[in-house]
């Protein structure tokens, strides 16, 4: 079994480098227009003494309609050419995400926090470009299509309960959008694999290198993400596909631990290098890529506790006119030097150390180290509110799901620089889905603002709701809000009942209980971009991502629904029970309706007093007498006496029975 | 129609109804029976009390090697002598100190300011979650208390769930016990920290139980699950010096770090964890005590009991036990009893090798005594200690309390102790971690004999099911007695009326109910008075009751209600005692369902005066011998139910009795509604009233 894949990779992997070598030569100028790939890498140290990495790799290729399976590649994957062209992509996203993303912590106003940070488990969205009926059935087949390309259990997004798709909460972009999130999917290195065989070096050669698989599964945080796009020109020549893989992973740099613990607010950042969090250097790059690069990126607020770290060491900053590098590291020392520093337009602004990968021999690889000389604390940029969703209620019938959004920084921020205008709003986009089990009220939704209930209509700028129906689709929930600058905090709240699943409607380990994917929340208003003045930038594809002014957009955590869930161990005794009320109900049914039991008293007393076959004579002819005249007969033969009788009521009986004679006497 | 239906019914009756019958003809003699093997099924219960297994195959307990290092506990024993340094200074400064260590881990900390819930009597929530706005409204700034929240994310875990870590600490007492439990549950966060291995997070709430530890954990449970977003139940901050204090706490936590302040949360608890040390440690060894008794009889998943069991006995040698009533162990017909127990189980080895049935004599009086206090607490429907709050939410929690072996004075003695308390603590946690389902494979209706051994519920219900049993054939039986008597003397004008007696005893029964209930209520009226001394409240409640008693009787004998009965009914009684042990019977059922321990205990109280009563009159007249020891059985019986008898009788038992007060008995029953205990509502509601009609039988003028 195992022989099979590994001799397949071999073989592809001799016929893709034969090609490639024989091919590189002639057509190089031919390659450069139509496919490129560029690889890149953006270190970042976080304030909580982490160490972001996100590596980029950057892959576009022609888009060929004519023939339209049997265009070959040169760097492009094929697999994912096909998607393209068999679905018909405009664009989609998948995300494998193991860990939350802090951003409390590791901000949540920058672009790597906006685009990278995912929710837990797989998510996928995707743009069609083909006629409304048949978009679900795209979806499906394409859910299919990359469950087997990336070993992963997509496939369970093809059922129409989990999946669903918003209007405009989500993307701006008015389109076939579908969007399923899988919450439980785990995320392991058997993904990791066919997402790198998308690479042309694989990681064999280049930036990819470094990802030894132990010690990305340790981090704290690891997604790894693929963005395709199609962009559709009108001349043919010019549409292009675009695969944009990511991989972001916040790694804990090895720490000694200072003796006294709580007064780590004065410790310092733990140095790093490459070798000592991946234990690899780069050996060079990928000589298929374009560029190869490496980025040190300092945040903004590192960098001005540098600069106030300067203005302390006022005497050296005072006489000091050498060069720009070495007042920069004064808080810290790099093991290599940088080609470039590039520094952000703005005012207080983060900068950026650029390193080009170039062929290293053995003896010196590239490895970038940082070694911190002061102890530094500072803040990541926050998102403009912070939010977080948690459940209220206990015990298994109701419940609430409330979503509370805190003004940060950010909307300080925001509110000083709209100062100017009268009234400044600031707008929210939640969308939210939840799993049809979850039967959401949507009158109960209720907005507190600064702790005082609000009338949702006086802040819903736009509301989009589409309930859920049961076993067949999930509810979604779009709002648009806009908040006065001002407010502190508003919390919505909106209650559910939980519902009740068939048997077979339960997932392995129901027991657990069943999750709400994460809300996300945008803020179209704030974009999340960085601008750097100089062009050249422009050319490396990741800094020119991070240069477009995309919306700051964040997810809330996955909420964990504990559902009744049948006892799943004792079938048996459900089966002996069933079957023996079961037995019990038709046995005692078989039988009232088979026994008489006025005939059974009468054969028994037959059997006592073996006299009455002239008493049974009368009283079949009493019977008979009844069963024909029953209404004059009936007063006529009294029942037998018993304590009933009194006169009176002889006296009714007579009086009835004497109307009843007459009547039937005069009706004749 | 009694006479005639019987006869039919022997006639053609299938068999089930002629056992029915037959029981039902002898039910004097069935209900001895039942009653006699009831008591021996009850008594037999240690005998065939189980031993614990792990149910649940993914909790895995110690697995792991432990990770806890002497470095951590040096640590925790650092934070111990800070707070023992900080000691007569002000509360607020030694959680600071707690919420600085706790950051130092990087774990986020938030202080909840709360104000504890006083203990009000709301009838009508007796089943329901109090609701939580209704408490904050008149409350002073004195009674703030501060609760410390530290919680640690897992690291790559998806946060969805948590397990929670309490330890009660009272700031301005700063006991030597409370600042080791904090030590224990420093020394296990500082370790959970740094571990690879978390898949759910931590929580640690160092409750504050100045007013408390259950009201400062209910507080926290109340502000996690049932938060008030709009800001009327919290008090205005201008009124409080106080209230600032934890915005001024977390401002000094996060100097510069611009985290967002405010309740965290972290995903739905798993399970929730309290450790306690005992101020008093003993001489012998260190002892671990668990407390599993939450409100109204409801147990933790036997699970978490036994992963704690199997950790602190197999890894950690610490010597386990639950609570047990110590005067039982002294009562020698216990320990001829177990004894006789014994030696049958020996003769039933000797017969057959595989009969493993019988238990040494001293383990019976323990396993006994365990049972018994399992019983009365599960009974009493009190939680017996923080862990309480949380089975409110459907959260299966215990109380560890581990009472140390010296005096805490030596520190390489407190690093040994926290080390192995640690251990515990690191294993208990690692192996819920492993959990990937809730708790939900074990049992949850169970009573323990000790901290290895159990009795499931399908065993304890024997005995319950044999009291009761003998209830509605009794009824039956004095129905049908009572409707024969009657049957030969009927006059026209009677036949109508036959019906309406019977129903007039239900009248009667139901009125007397229609009491109970106006006496469970009168507490709530009385606190409502000024004068708080105890046993004026008692007699003043005794008095009521009596009284209302006497209007419901003037009421009940009104010609409103009275169905012209020219002479009184000769066998009235019997009848009346029909009903009653009816109202008895279904009042028990419904009892055992709500709680189990209450029910078995009450019927042991209930079911003999309700079988045996009979009016002393008729005993008097028959003047025979059998006749008199009846009457004296029935008045010692009448005066045992009698609740507050019943309840110094318990004393006298279990507690060591010193001096009895009636003040104390309103103290019970105080605390019985005030943690909302159904016991309470039966008492009231079942219990007292079938007494009363007992005594009126008892008393009856035939």
């Amino acid at each position: 079994m195992d022989l099979l894949p590994i001799s397949l990779f071999l073989l592809t992997f001799i016929i893709f480098s034969t090609t490639t070598l024989l091919l590189a030569q002639p057509q190089q100028q031919y390659q450069d227009q139509y496919e490129e790939f560029s690889e890149e890498l953006l270190l970042k140290p976080l304030p909580d003494r982490k160490l972001l990495t996100h590596f980029h790799f950057h892959n576009q290729a022609p888009l060929h309609n004519h023939h339209s399976f049997s265009t070959h590649h040169h760097l492009f994957p094929k697999p994912i050419s096909h998607l393209v062209k068999k679905f018909h992509i405009k664009e989609m996203e998948l995300s494998f995400t193991q860990g939350r993303w802090n951003y409390e912590r590791w901000g949540g106003f920058d672009p790597i926090s906006s685009s990278n940070a995912k929710p837990p488990g797989v998510e996928l969205w995707a743009i069609f470009d083909v006629p409304p009926l048949q978009v679900d059935a795209s979806w499906k087949n394409l859910t299919h299509a990359l469950s087997g390309l990336f070993c992963a259990s997509i496939n369970f997004l093809e059922s129409s309960t989990s999946y669903s798709a918003p209007k405009w909460a989500f993307q701006s972009d008015l389109g076939s959008l579908r969007y399923g999130t899988l919450p439980r999917e785990a995320v392991c290195t058997e993904n990791l694999t066919p997402w790198l065989k998308l690479l042309p070096c694989r990681d064999k050669a280049g930036i990819s290198t470094l990802m030894d698989r132990p010690s990305i599964y340790r981090s704290f945080y690891h997604s790894q993400r693929l963005h395709l796009r199609s962009s559709i020109a009108e001349d043919r020549l010019s549409s292009r596909i675009i695969l944009e893989q990511t991989l972001t992973v916040v790694l804990q740099p090895d720490i000694q631990r200072a003796g006294m613990n709580y007064i780590s607010e004065t410790s310092l950042q733990p140095s790093w290098s490459l070798s000592s969090i991946f234990g690899r250097k780069i050996n060079g790059r990928c000589v298929l890529a374009k560029s190869s690069n490496v980025y040190l990126q300092l945040e903004r607020g590192l960098v001005t506790e540098l600069e106030n770290l300067l203005k302390d060491t006022a005497i050296f900053a005072a006489n000091d006119t050498g060069s720009e590098n070495f007042r920069r590291n004064i808080g810290f020392e790099l093991s290599v030097n940088p080609s470039k520093v590039h520094k952000e337009v703005e005012k207080s602004s983060s900068i950026l150390y650029e390193y080009p990968i170039k062929e290293y021999k053995d003896s010196e690889q590239f490895d970038l180290g940082l070694t911190w000389k002061h102890p530094l604390v500072w803040s990541s940029p926050h998102a403009p509110l912070y939010a977080s969703r948690f459940l209220t209620g206990s015990g298994n019938e109701r419940g609430a799901i409330a979503i509370s959004l805190k003004s940060t920084e950010s909307t300080q921020g925001f509110v000083a620089a709209n100062n100017v205008k009268e009234r400044c709003k600031l707008q929210v986009n939640i969308l939210q889905m939840v799993p049809w089990y979850i039967k959401v009220y949507y009158h109960t939704l209720k907005l507190f603002v600064d702790e005082k209930p609000q009338a949702v209509i006086d802040f819903v700028e736009r509301m989009r709701v589409s309930p859920s129906e049961d076993k067949v689709s999930p509810g979604l929930m779009e709002l648009v809000l806009k908040f006065p600058c001002e407010a502190k905090s508003a919390v919505l709240n909106i209650d559910f009942d939980k519902g009740f699943l068939h048997i077979d409607e339960y997932p392995p380990d129901a027991n657990q209980g069943f999750d709400i994917p994460s809300a996300i929340i945008s803020f179209p208003e704030f974009h999340a971009g960085l601008q750097f003045s100089d062009n050249s930038l422009r050319k490396s594809p990741m800094l020119s991502k991070f240069q477009e002014k995309s919306r700051v957009l964040s997810y809330t955590e996955v909420l964990l629904v504990p559902l009744t869930t049948p006892d799943f161990s004792m079938p048996y005794n459900v089966i002996t029970i069933t079957c023996t009320i079961f037995a019990l109900y038709f046995g005692s049914l078989l039988n009232v309706l088979r026994r008489r039991v006025g005939e059974e008293e009468r054969l028994l007393k037959k059997k006592d007093t073996n006299k009455g076959l002239l008493l049974q004579v009368l009283a079949k002819l009493s019977a008979k007498l009844r069963g024909r005249s029953s209404e004059s007969a009936q007063p006529q033969s009294p029942p037998p006496p018993s304590s009933f009788i009194s006169p009176k009521l002889v006296l009714k009986v007579v009086l009835v029975a004497g109307v009843a004679v007459t009547w039937q006497y005069y009706s004749q | 129609m009694g006479e005639g239906e019987v006869e039919k019914a022997k006639m053609g009756a299938r068999p089930i109804v002629k056992l029915g019958i037959f029981l039902i003809s002898h039910s004097s003699f069935v209900s001895v029976i039942c009653l006699i093997t009831a008591i021996v099924a009850l008594l037999l219960l240690p005998v065939l009390a189980k031993n614990t297994y792990i149910s649940e195959n993914a909790l895995m307990p110690g697995s792991g090697n432990s990770m806890l290092s002497t470095q951590d506990v040096s640590e925790a024993n650092k934070l111990v002598k800070d707070l023992a340094h900080l000691y007569l200074r002000s509360p607020i400064e030694s959680q600071q100190v707690i919420g600085q260590y706790m950051s130092g881990l990087d774990a986020e900390v938030t202080y909840q300011k709360f104000y504890p819930q006083l203990n009000q009597f709301h009838p009508l929530h007796f089943f329901t979650n109090s609701d939580s706005g209704i408490s904050s409204n008149n409350m002073n700034c004195s009674s703030l208390g501060i609760n410390t929240v530290g919680i640690i994310r897992a690291p790559r875990g998806d946060g969805k769930e948590a397990i929670v870590l309490v330890t009660p600490y009272n700031p301005e007492k700063n006991g030597v016990g409370e600042a080791l439990s904090l030590g224990i549950a420093y020394s296990v966060f500082s370790l959970l920290s740094r571990v690879t291995w978390l898949a759910k997070d931590i929580v640690w709430l160092v409750a504050d139980s100045r007013y408390g530890e259950h009201s400062a954990v209910d507080a926290w449970l109340r502000e996690y699950h049932d938060p008030v977003f709009h800001g009327d139940g919290i008090i205005d901050s201008e009124a409080c010096n106080e209230s600032n204090t934890t915005t001024e706490l977390e401002q000094k936590l996060y100097v510069d770090k611009k985290f967002y302040s405010g309740f965290r949360r972290a995903g739905t608890m798993a399970a929730a964890l309290v450790i306690k040390v005992a101020e008093d440690g003993n001489h012998f060894e260190d002892i671990l005590n668990i407390y599993a008794e939450a409100s109204n009889g409801q147990m933790p998943n036997l699970d978490l009991i036994n992963i704690v069991n199997y950790l602190a006995v197999h890894k950690q040698g610490l010597r386990i036990q639950v609570k047990k009533i110590w005067s039982l162990l002294g009562f020698r017909w216990l320990n001829t009893l177990g004894v006789i127990f014994e030696s049958v189980g020996q003769i039933a080895r000797s017969l057959n090798p595989q009969w493993k049935f019988g238990i040494p004599a001293s383990e019976y009086v323990e396993g006994t005594a365990t049972l018994a206090s399992s019983l009365y607490y599960q009974g009493l429907g009190v939680p017996t200690g923080p862990h309480g709050a949380f089975r409110d939410y459907q959260i299966d929690a215990i109380t560890l309390e581990i009472s140390p072996k010296v005096s805490h004075s030596k520190t390489t003695m407190h690093n040994d102790f926290i080390l192995r308390g640690g251990r515990l603590l690191e294993g208990v946690v690692r192996s819920i971690n492993n959990l990937l389902e809730k708790f939900h494979q074990s049992f949850f209706l169970y009573l323990l004999t000790s901290p290895s051994k159990f009795v499931s519920v399908g065993v304890y219900m024997i005995p319950f099911v044999l009291l009761v049993t003998p209830l509605p054939l009794v009824a039956a039986s004095l129905h049908i007695d009572a409707s024969k008597s009657t049957t030969p003397q009927t006059t026209e004008g009677d036949v109508s009326r036959k019906s309406w007696k019977w129903l007039n005893s239900a009248r009667k029964v139901f009125v007397i109910h229609l009491w109970g209930v106006v006496v469970a209520l009168l507490p709530y009226f009385l606190c409502r008075m000024p004068n708080n001394n105890l046993t004026t409240n008692f007699t003043l409640w005794g008095l009521l009751s009596a009284f209302s008693l006497r209007i419901l009787y003037l009421l009940l004998g009104s010609p409103v209600f009275e169905v012209s009965t020219s002479q009184p009914e000769k066998r009235e009684w019997a009848r009346l005692k029909s009903v009653t042990t009816t109202a008895a019977f279904i009042g028990l059922s419904l009892m055992s369902v709500i709680n189990f321990a209450t029910a078995e205990i009450g019927a042991l109280f209930i079911i003999p005066i309700c079988l045996m009563v009979r009016p002393l009159k008729l005993d008097a007249q028959a003047r025979s011998l059998r006749t008199l020891l009846r009457a004296t059985c029935n008045l010692v019986l009448g005066l045992i139910a009698f609740p507050p008898v019943a309840y110094v009788l318990l004393k006298l038992v279990f507690d060591d009795f010193d001096c009895f007060n009636v003040g104390e008995y309103w103290n019970w029953v105080e605390s019985l509604w005030a943690w909302n205990s159904a016991t309470y509502l039966y008492v009231g509601i079942v219990h007292l009233p079938c007494w009363a009609l007992c005594m009126h039988i008892l008393f009856h003028p035939c």
